[in-house]
């Protein structure tokens, strides 16, 4: 049985201590309709609960997340997955800047476009790897300060640019794949660029291929495209920046 | 009234109809609303334009005043300054919270033939508001300009929408602002829009380049009196298109100029356009974080600063162009979109009336 909530109208505190009330008796699904700037969905909510949202969803979803899988029929804005820890995000449109934060673990795929400061800061600890997997284009600073974690970007509705400025600026741990070029003008001074091993290629591929059955693209067009890996030249870039 | 500091706003909503179709006031309550917990209760506001068609042809001035003393000084002033053909209180309701606000007046002014002997007629409203701002103690000019007016004040923007009626009011452009100051308390002329002539501005972010562009505005004979950042933006815009004549979309490339590293890469003829503008306009560029929208007589401009470091997102759906720090700001009004983008950082967006207003 899954709780369906009218959220017209209504602010974000009685939202989500309604679906926080109905999880602690015992609820698993939810879905919420007329959804329109309410923030902080999903937020810190530890259970494996499913949450489908219609309409746009307010700033920082998913934040500090731990475990629900949340699905968007619409865009979504700013902040998505700050500080999540697991769990799954699907956005079935286009989203807006600093998307995982600090993310540490768990997944956020998005149809379409994402903005600026996509992963700022994102970190990885063993077998905590946080995955970002946008289909469309990303605005500057992608992965900026990234520490640890995996970003896909596709560039698959084929605009132009398919990433921003400043790629990578103070990158010092995890890894990109890009599907297609990327500028050496627009990268950070942080990053060096590398041909995709055939771990690479399996690796990518396993998310890809759940990323592709969630938005209806075709894998193998997908994989067949020409990706671009960008890893951090040094995972402490800045160990001299204040020593002198 | 006077406080000191530079304000930080945080939620802006702007929508036109770029035919000219007049909308009542209650849809931009509804969107500026939606993003309630975008502000404080310390600052809202409001610009709108066309909402005075009977007196289109003259200025009409919206009034602060901190006491009757203020209000008579002015009055005076007026009397000596322009032609006065009407003067009323702005009307207000006060059931929903606003508490203490100043006394509220609106004045449609023309300006004698025998003033203009020197000066253009803007040149001399422009500094008829600078005297007002700066030697008349307890009077602030919340706006100056024909067929529009600024309505804001100390509270949440849905009551201070509530407050000034604007449900009565008809306007083809609706800009609005929510106020969360993080570097000083909010007073009622601190709020959002700055105005002057028909140009207001609202803005989210700060202005960290304001000293420089103080300055630079003080050798116009500019006079920065409401001691906040956002005022710059206002009398740098009418700088630089009204009095030094630039179109909007080079005026935008002063104000968020392109990196030098990018402007080494431009083609040759758009590389020198933009060396000049930087080398003259030096001291115009914003530095720090901004999302503003600038509404004028003509249209409606959405800019962000260079690396975005606050939000925006711009939407069209038929004639009216919609923009807002949030996607769900515009959704709330208009559900079905033909359009929505994310503005690109230091990129304007700019809505232009291309039909007679109602």
């Amino acid at each position: 049985m899954n709780v369906r909530i009218d959220a017209k109208g209504m602010h974000y505190r009685p939202l989500n201590k309604i679906i926080r009330d109905a999880i602690v008796s015992g609820e698993k699904e939810f879905e919420l309709d007329n959804i329109g700037g309410q923030r902080y969905i999903g937020a810190g909510i530890n259970e494996s609960v499913k949450i489908t949202i219609n309409g746009t969803p307010g700033n920082d979803l998913g934040v500090f997340m731990n475990g629900p899988k949340i699905i968007v029929n619409a865009n979504a804005q700013d902040g998505i997955a700050n500080t999540m820890n697991a769990g799954e995000i699907i956005v079935h449109g286009n989203v807006g800047d600093i998307i995982g934060y600090g993310m540490r673990g768990g997944k956020l795929y998005i149809k379409g476009d994402a903005g600026y400061r996509v992963g700022i800061h994102m970190k990885e600890y063993k077998k905590q790897v946080p995955v970002i997997i946008a289909g469309g284009t990303a605005g500057d600073f992608f992965g900026e300060y990234m520490a640890g974690g995996i970003m896909i970007l596709l560039g698959m509705n084929g605009k132009s640019p398919l990433v921003g400025d400043y790629v990578g600026t103070g990158m010092h741990g995890g890894v990109m794949y890009i599907r297609g070029k990327v500028d050496p003008f627009n990268l950070g001074k942080e990053v060096s660029c590398l041909e995709l091993s055939e771990e690479d290629t399996k690796l990518i591929g396993s998310y890809l291929k759940e990323y592709c059955e969630y938005f209806g693209f075709d894998f193998d067009e997908v994989m067949s495209g020409k990706f671009t890996k960008l890893v951090p030249l040094s995972i402490r870039p800045y160990g001299n920046l204040y020593v002198y | 009234m006077k406080c000191d500091g530079i304000p930080s706003g945080c939620a802006i909503s702007g929508m036109m109809s770029e035919q000219g179709r007049r909308i009542d006031g209650r849809i931009i309550i509804q969107s500026i609303a939606c993003m309630h917990d975008r502000s404080n209760g310390l600052g809202g506001g409001f610009a709108a334009y066309g909402i005075y068609p009977k007196r289109k042809d003259m200025y009409a001035f919206h009034m602060m005043y901190d006491n009757m003393e203020a209000k008579e000084a002015t009055e005076e002033f007026f009397k000596d300054y322009f032609n006065v053909d009407k003067d009323e209180p702005i009307p207000t309701q006060r059931e929903n919270g606003i508490s203490n606000p100043p006394i509220l007046w609106r004045y449609f002014l023309e300006v004698p033939e025998s003033k203009l002997e020197f000066l253009t007629e803007r040149d001399y409203v422009t500094n008829t508001v600078m005297k007002i701002n700066s030697e008349i103690e307890g009077s602030f000019v919340a706006s100056s300009g024909k067929n529009m007016g600024a309505f804001k004040g100390v509270g949440y923007p849905e009551d201070i929408g509530r407050f000034y009626k604007l449900e009565d009011y008809s306007a083809y452009i609706w800009t609005a602002h929510g106020r969360f100051p993080t570097n000083t308390p909010g007073w009622w002329g601190g709020a959002h829009p700055f105005t002057l002539l028909d140009w207001s501005v609202v803005h989210n972010g700060e202005i960290s380049s304001y000293g420089i562009n103080k300055r630079y505005l003080e050798m116009f004979g500019y006079k920065l009196e409401l001691r906040t950042d956002t005022e710059v933006i206002a009398y740098l815009i009418d700088l630089l298109v009204r009095r030094h004549k630039l179109p909007i979309d080079k005026a935008v490339m002063c104000l968020a100029s392109p990196f030098w590293k990018d402007i080494d890469r431009m083609e040759p003829e758009q590389k020198k356009t933009a060396t000049m503008l930087r080398q003259v306009y030096g001291s115009t560029l914003l530095n720090g974080p901004f999302s503003i929208i600038i509404g004028h007589s003509n249209g409606m401009i959405g800019l962000n600063d260079r690396i975005k470091l606050r939000p925006m997102t711009a939407a069209r759906k038929d004639d009216m162009l919609y923009m807002a720090s949030e996607e769900s700001a515009i959704r709330e009004i208009a559900p079905d979109l033909d359009e929505v983008w994310s503005p690109k950082a230091g990129t304007a967006v700019i809505g232009t009336l291309n039909g007679e207003v109602e």
